[in-house]
């Protein structure tokens, strides 16, 4: 016998072992239902390979070791596989986990097996993977998978096979009883082990308490050729500790953090290695284990040779328990057990005992008291912790500190806990401090791993830009080039204005416009809201008009030095004019609002709206001009003057509309503005008929078969009609807001407007019908004119597009204006075309 | 079936801070014996006097702090508090200096600092030197061991005793009970060698015995705790052996003008502090080594200011020194854990 | 006289002798980039969910590296701001409400069924955790997902749900001690209660 060395701390709790010695081991008679959870050991979950409803054997395979560290699970029994899913487990938790549960058919009939027969002559992998193959997991507690630890001896040398016999926690004998009666199976097992491993020499760790089974042992060893050697260890709990028990039997220490095959030694369970060992005989898979069933609310404390998966209730009804005493069951032994709330839970790989306690035996704990640092749980902490210290780091959620402390390596035994004077749950303090920190370190780990994922993907935006960007580049550049390339072909040809700068200062203009546009409803929305800085906003919108009209301008000038695209130039301008008179109406409506709601830079206001007429006005003329410059030497000065005077008359209508609004808004002094208007609209009405003359000159001229321009000039005409027609609409509109007597002089001065407008529409008309006459004769350009009508139907639909989109009320107004004036236009040209067509 | 779902281990110790405290309790019977037969009834009734305000006040404070008061009342450490500054009090203190003390002890020293076990200072010690420096008559006026009362066993009758705590008695009473302590008459001997102070005072040359007496019981009640496991040896030895190499070494380097290690080890209060004070776990160091060194600080602190301080005994100020040196001596004295290299120092985590 | 001169000289001395070792040291121990900021960032859980109302996890460090409130983050709750004002040495407050409050653990869930394959929310999620292609159905890489929710908004079919992580075997952790009853209990009822309060 070697020497034992010992270990610090330690206690003495009462053994309470005796009770379920005193029988041997008895089998369990067959449960009706066998539950087997997935994860009965360390590692990943075994996965099932059967499906419900499936018939199983007794010792088929029915959930498959999915990794490395991992075990498979066998039928117990033959029967039925009756469902797969939650059931309640073993598990500190009281949680649910998956389990495979078995109803037995009651023959337990078993599949085909067979030993390997002479397994020296196999090699070691195969012999090992026969041993995975039958699931055997670790049996002390843990259920570490066997096969792992016997492949150490691959990267590890191995010197010293301990079989841990000592089985040091109160009330457990099912290792002592298995000794007793099983000793040469155990060392068959010791046997194969040892052939895997190689060891220099086997050491049986057992307690003094057990001097039975050491007797049996002993007997079985007579005459064995292994270096096996017993080793009696003082009684002591945690001497079981698998640390514990190396150090008691070699003196060395299993590093922290490290395992015992770091320092070349191999710990194996009775139960575990007996395993092994009919495995590899019988190839009998791990299907049963012993089970000490004690505690004072069984009648008949013993161990019971259980089927895996057996509901504990089956084992306590074998034992015959007190059900009115019974208050705690724990899975375990008192120290490290668990305990369960309810008795379907079933045996699994580690259950090695099972304790019906009353509640004297294990009444509840007293209440925590505080902690006076007695000292006592660090004389008896076989890891040699200061226990109280990690109580005080859990305790103030210190877990850095706790973990400096070595709280890792606190082996959970309840020594302390056991001891405390205070009754402070230390190892529950443990327990949560690690979960905490072991909680802490994964997600830790989970953010960082969502930070390099975030970061990857920022990465690879920004790269995906980039490679944009650089494409867009490369396309402009090729366009550049080829735009060069063209021009120096033309260079010697027509001196083509650069096209580029024209769409260029386009863009600009529209920029500037979508800004001043911007900049507008910011300003509204100021002033509906009251707050906000309005001048600064007004500034702005100032600043946007002036940079919009400056763009316009130089888009104009641009355009207006073009003379080769006439046509285009026309059109541009067309829109530019549209545009402006948007602004316009806009800036207006804008001012309407500031006089209603009486606050903000009137003046100012009103300096933009005039600016704004001012390039309507502009852009109208210019695009007369322009337009007439495009039909430049065919029609006389008259033509121009018409368009002109139309359009000061259009302008002087939106000036008295306005005028009409303002004096809605301030009594008296509208009054004012209404005499003005009056004078406007008559003026106006000069200079419609004006137009009517002109038109009328026009017309007798294209009674002389001249040339096309012509319908041009009635086109025009009869748009400014229609448009005109339009204002008044609107000025109608407008009117039925008023009331009193600037409502009656605003009525007469709108009649008498229109009196002059149906003048001028007649005028227009008998002109048409002369133009119609004189196109049928000469067949006019019907090309263009469908051309033209085809363009004003898109631009009705683009319109109504753009007003079923749009939601701001101004804004729909606007638009809704737009959309009559090109609806207008639109049927007009049809009629036109309609009755060039016939002819 | 409703069972009980609790974290292991599922059995306790019969053991409990209550029953801690019965045992520290018990032990310090030998030395109540003594001082009450050599020094007279007055300890005896310190020790009622301050046990009953003792836990009265702590109820009292226990019902303002709203906590549980029975439950906290049990643990029995307001007693072992109270007992422990009575026996070190001189036995005719008036009752309001043990008040005073016991007062300081359970609400400035214990519960100001949140009760059981977050005290930093032993109370008792708190009380005794805050005594000391308020109160110097009182406190130095210990009573004279009954054979240099006379013949016999002359000792101060319990009723004048009472007096005596109690209401007033003439200055000349005192004369004929009390008397320096041997540990006063050898710090103000003047310019005497040991050898005639020696021969000059009764105190030394026939009352010392009672001081080894009284020493020796309370040596008997530390042993007991020993064998009971209630306290270690580390604390204890460790003070015994500082203060008697130090004493030791300047008695042999000169005899005439240092007391020898004999002497420092059984008079004052050294055996009553190795035993029941330094070894309160609450304010001392918690680990095997740190109790090593707390001791052993202790121990030359005693020595230093008996020797040369202005007090003639120093164990409540070494006591006090070292409880605030407690957290520090913790932080490097961890012991090397199973499976570690070397142990841990210094503060863990983040500072 | 001489003796003024002599201190003055000594003084001077020193100074500069400081003034080199402090200069040197500025130079060799210099700290490069900003530290503190890769700290915070550390110690925010990552979700990226921009409650706190910053792009992103790392703006809000930065945010904090220049004074902003550590209490802005609901996904990492109390535990983020202990951690915060422990790196930070400052007083650790409780969660700020406006940001959202702590929740449990979440993970996204798409109904596959009914997505209508958009990658809206392939767009949106922050850590490229969810799967799928135009008019392909989207999943969820459950181990990747952050639970920030970002991705529940821009889904035109509502089909995005966040499913509380489940408690199981695996993830479960043990309970601190239930304080006995009426021992410290007051204190700690306090300490809610100040917390409350401060809410």
């Amino acid at each position: 016998m070697g020497k034992v060395f010992a270990f610090h701390g330690g206690i003495h709790p009462p053994e309470n072992k005796k009770q379920s010695t005193r029988t041997p081991i008895r089998p369990v008679p067959l449960p009706k239902r066998l539950y087997l959870p997935l994860q009965q050991h360390i590692g990943m979950a075994s996965s099932p390979v059967v499906d419900v409803g499936q018939q199983v054997l007794k010792g088929q395979l029915i959930a498959e070791p999915v990794s490395r560290i991992s075990a498979g699970l066998h039928a117990p029994t033959s029967g039925t596989v009756v469902s797969i899913g939650p059931h309640p487990v073993p598990h500190a938790s009281g949680l649910d986990s998956d389990c495979i549960c078995i109803e037995s058919d009651g023959r337990d009939q078993w599949i085909e097996h067979q030993g390997l027969g002479d397994y020296t002559r196999l090699e070691p992998a195969e012999l090992i993977d026969h041993i995975r193959q039958c699931g055997i997991a670790g049996m002390g507690g843990a259920g570490f998978p066997t096969d792992v630890k016997l492949h150490l001896g691959d990267d590890h040398i191995v010197n010293t096979l301990i079989i841990n016999a000592a089985e040091c926690e109160p009330y457990i004998t099912a290792d002592d009883m298995l000794m007793r009666e099983r000793a040469d199976e155990i060392l068959g097992g010791i046997r194969i082990i040892s052939h895997l491993l190689k060891p220099s020499h086997v050491i049986i760790g057992v307690e003094d308490n057990k001097p039975q089974a050491i007797h049996a042992l002993e007997a079985a060893l007579k005459g064995c050729e292994l270096n096996i050697d017993i080793r009696v260890v003082p009684t002591k709990y945690p001497s079981g500790g698998e640390r514990q028990l190396i150090k008691l039997l070699t003196g060395l220490e299993v590093p922290s953090g490290g395992i015992p095959a770091d320092i070349g030694i191999v710990c194996q369970n009775p139960g575990t290695v007996r395993a092994v060992y009919r495995a590899v005989t019988f190839g009998e898979p791990l299907i049963s284990r012993i089970v000490t069933v004690t505690g004072d609310a069984v009648a008949q404390p013993q161990n019971l040779e259980a089927l895996i998966g057996t509901p504990f209730g089956d084992l306590l009804d074998a034992a015959h328990v007190y059900e009115n005493k019974l208050y705690r069951l724990v899975m375990g032994g008192p120290m490290m057990g668990v305990t369960v709330e309810h008795d379907q839970i079933p045996v699994i790989k580690t259950s090695n005992c099972i304790i019906a306690a009353s509640i004297d035996e294990m009444p509840p704990a007293p209440p925590e008291q505080p902690c006076i640092r007695c000292g006592m749980c660090e004389q008896v902490c076989p890891a040699e912790l200061l226990p109280q210290q990690l109580y005080w780091f859990a305790k103030g959620r210190e877990f850095d500190k706790a973990k400096q402390h070595n709280l890792f390596d606190c082996i959970e035994c309840g020594a302390c806990a056991y001891v405390c004077p205070s009754s402070i749950p230390l190892v529950q303090y443990y327990r949560f401090a690690k979960s905490e920190i072991r909680t802490e370190e994964a997600e830790q780990r989970k953010s960082d791993h969502a930070r390099a994922r975030f970061e990857a993907r920022q990465a690879r935006l920004e790269r995906e830009k980039a490679e944009k960007e650089e494409r867009r580049k490369a396309r402009a550049e090729e366009a550049a080039r080829s735009q060069k390339v063209r021009k120096s072909a033309e260079s010697s040809g027509v001196a083509t204005e650069p096209t580029q700068d024209i769409s260029a200062l386009k863009t600009a203009a529209a920029v500037a416009r979508t800004k001043l546009k911007k900049a507008q409803k910011a300003l509204d929305a100021a002033r509906d809201s009251g707050d906000g800085d309005i001048p600064a906003l007004e500034a702005a919108v100032q600043a946007a008009h002036t940079s919009a009209e400056q763009a316009q301008q130089a888009l104009e000038k641009a355009e207006g030095v073009k003379p080769t695209a006439a046509n285009i130039d026309t059109k541009q301008l067309k829109t530019a004019a549209a545009v402006a008179r948007t602004k316009l109406k806009k800036a207006q409506k804008a001012l309407d609002a500031a006089r209603d709601s009486g606050e903000g830079d009137l003046s100012a206001l009103e300096a933009a709206l005039k600016a704004a007429q001012a390039s309507a006005d502009q852009a109208q003329q210019a695009f007369e001009q322009a337009e007439s410059g495009a039909a430049a030497g065919t029609t006389g000065p008259d033509l121009k003057q018409l368009k002109t005077a139309a359009a000061v008359a259009r302008t002087k209508l939106k000036k008295a509309r306005d005028a009409l609004k303002n004096a809605e808004d301030k009594g008296l002094e509208g009054l004012d503005k209404l005499r003005a208007t009056v004078t406007t609209l008559e003026q106006k009405a000069e200079e419609a008929d004006k137009a009517y003359k002109d038109a009328e000159a026009s017309a007798g001229a294209t009674e002389a078969p001249v040339n096309q321009p012509v319908p041009v000039d009635l086109k025009a005409l009869k748009q400014q009609v229609s448009i005109m027609r339009t204002k008044i609409k609107k000025a109608e509109t407008a009117l039925a807001g008023l009331e009193g007597e600037a409502r009656s002089q605003a009525e007469q001065a709108l009649e008498e407007l229109r009196q002059r407008h149906a003048e001028a529409d007649k005028a227009f008309k008998s002109a048409e019908q002369a133009q119609l006459d004189a196109a049928a004769a000469q067949g006019v350009d019907l090309k263009q004119l469908k051309i033209d009508a085809a363009m004003a139907r898109a631009a009705v639909t683009k319109l109504e597009r753009s007003l079923a989109k749009s939601e701001a009320n101004d804004e729909r107004a606007s638009l809704e204006a737009e959309l009559a004036a090109a609806r207008d236009k639109a049927e007009n040209l049809n009629t036109t075309l309609k009755q060039h067509e016939p002819a | 079936m409703s069972l009980i779902r609790m974290s292991s281990p599922h059995v306790y110790k019969a053991n409990s801070t209550a029953n801690v405290m019965r045992l520290v309790l018990l032990a310090t019977l030998p030395g109540i014996i003594a001082l009450t037969v050599f020094f007279g009834w007055g300890t005896l009734i310190q020790i009622a006097w301050a046990g009953l305000l003792a836990v009265t006040l702590e109820a009292a404070i226990l019902k303002l702090r709203k906590r549980p008061i029975g439950f906290y009342l049990r643990d029995g450490s307001a007693l072992v508090t109270a007992l422990l500054l009575a026996v070190a009090i001189p036995p005719f203190a008036p009752w309001w200096v043990t008040g005073v003390g016991v007062i300081v002890a359970i609400a400035i020293a214990k519960h100001l600092y949140g009760g059981l076990g977050q005290n930093p200072f032993n109370p008792a010690m708190v009380a005794y030197a805050l005594l000391l420096i308020s109160f110097p008559v009182e406190m130095t006026r210990w009573s004279a061991p009954f054979v240099l009362n006379g013949d016999g066993w002359q000792i101060a009758s319990f009723t004048d005793t009472l007096a005596a705590i109690f209401g007033s008695v003439e200055t000349v009473w005192y004369d004929s009970f009390t008397g320096a302590t041997p540990l006063d008459e050898l710090r103000h001997r003047g310019g005497l060698t040991n050898e005639e102070a020696w021969r000059q005072s009764r105190v030394l040359s026939e009352g010392i015995g009672a001081w080894h007496a009284v020493s020796a019981a309370w040596l008997m009640g530390g042993v007991f705790l020993l064998y009971r496991k209630i306290i270690t040896w580390h604390a204890p030895i460790s003070m015994l052996l500082a203060l008697a190499i130090c004493s030791a070494m300047f008695y042999g380097y000169d005899p005439d003008n240092y007391a020898g290690p004999f002497f420092h080890l059984s008079t004052g209060a050294t055996m009553l502090a190795a035993f029941f004070i330094i070894t309160d776990p609450v304010s001392s160091a918690t680990s095997n080594r740190g109790r090593i060194i707390f001791g052993a600080g202790i121990g030359v602190l005693i020595f230093i200011i008996r020797t040369w301080g202005n007090y003639p005994d120093g164990v409540a100020f070494a006591v006090l020194l070292m409880n605030l040196a407690a957290p520090f001596i913790d932080l490097y004295s961890q012991p090397r854990s199973y499976g570690h290299q070397k142990a841990n120092k210094g503060q863990g985590g983040k500072a | 006289m001489t003796t003024v001169i002599t201190a003055i000289l000594i003084l001077f001395g020193l100074a500069v002798v400081f003034g080199i070792i402090l200069g040197y040291a500025s130079v060799r121990f210099r700290v490069e980039g900003n530290p503190i900021v890769d700290q915070i960032d550390g110690l925010l859980p990552q979700t990226q969910c921009g409650q706190c109302g910053y792009p992103g996890c790392r703006p809000y460090a930065e945010a904090i590296a220049n004074g902003d409130a550590i209490n802005k983050c609901p996904p990492g709750g109390q535990s983020t701001i202990d951690a915060l004002a422990d790196l930070l040495d400052v007083e650790a407050v409780p969660l700020d409400a406006e940001h959202g409050e702590e929740q449990a653990k979440m993970v996204a869930f798409i109904r596959e069924d009914e997505c209508i394959g958009c990658t809206k929310c392939i767009q949106a999620c922050p850590v490229d955790a969810i799967l799928g292609a135009a008019k392909q159905m989207h999943t969820v890489i459950t181990d990747e997902c952050t639970g920030c929710d970002l991705c529940v908004e821009p889904c035109p079919v509502d089909c995005i749900d966040m499913i509380p992580i489940e408690t199981t075997i695996a993830n479960w952790k043990w309970p601190a001690p239930a304080e006995a009853p009426g021992l410290i209990a007051t204190d700690r009822g306090r300490g809610e209660l100040q917390q409350q309060e401060a809410h």
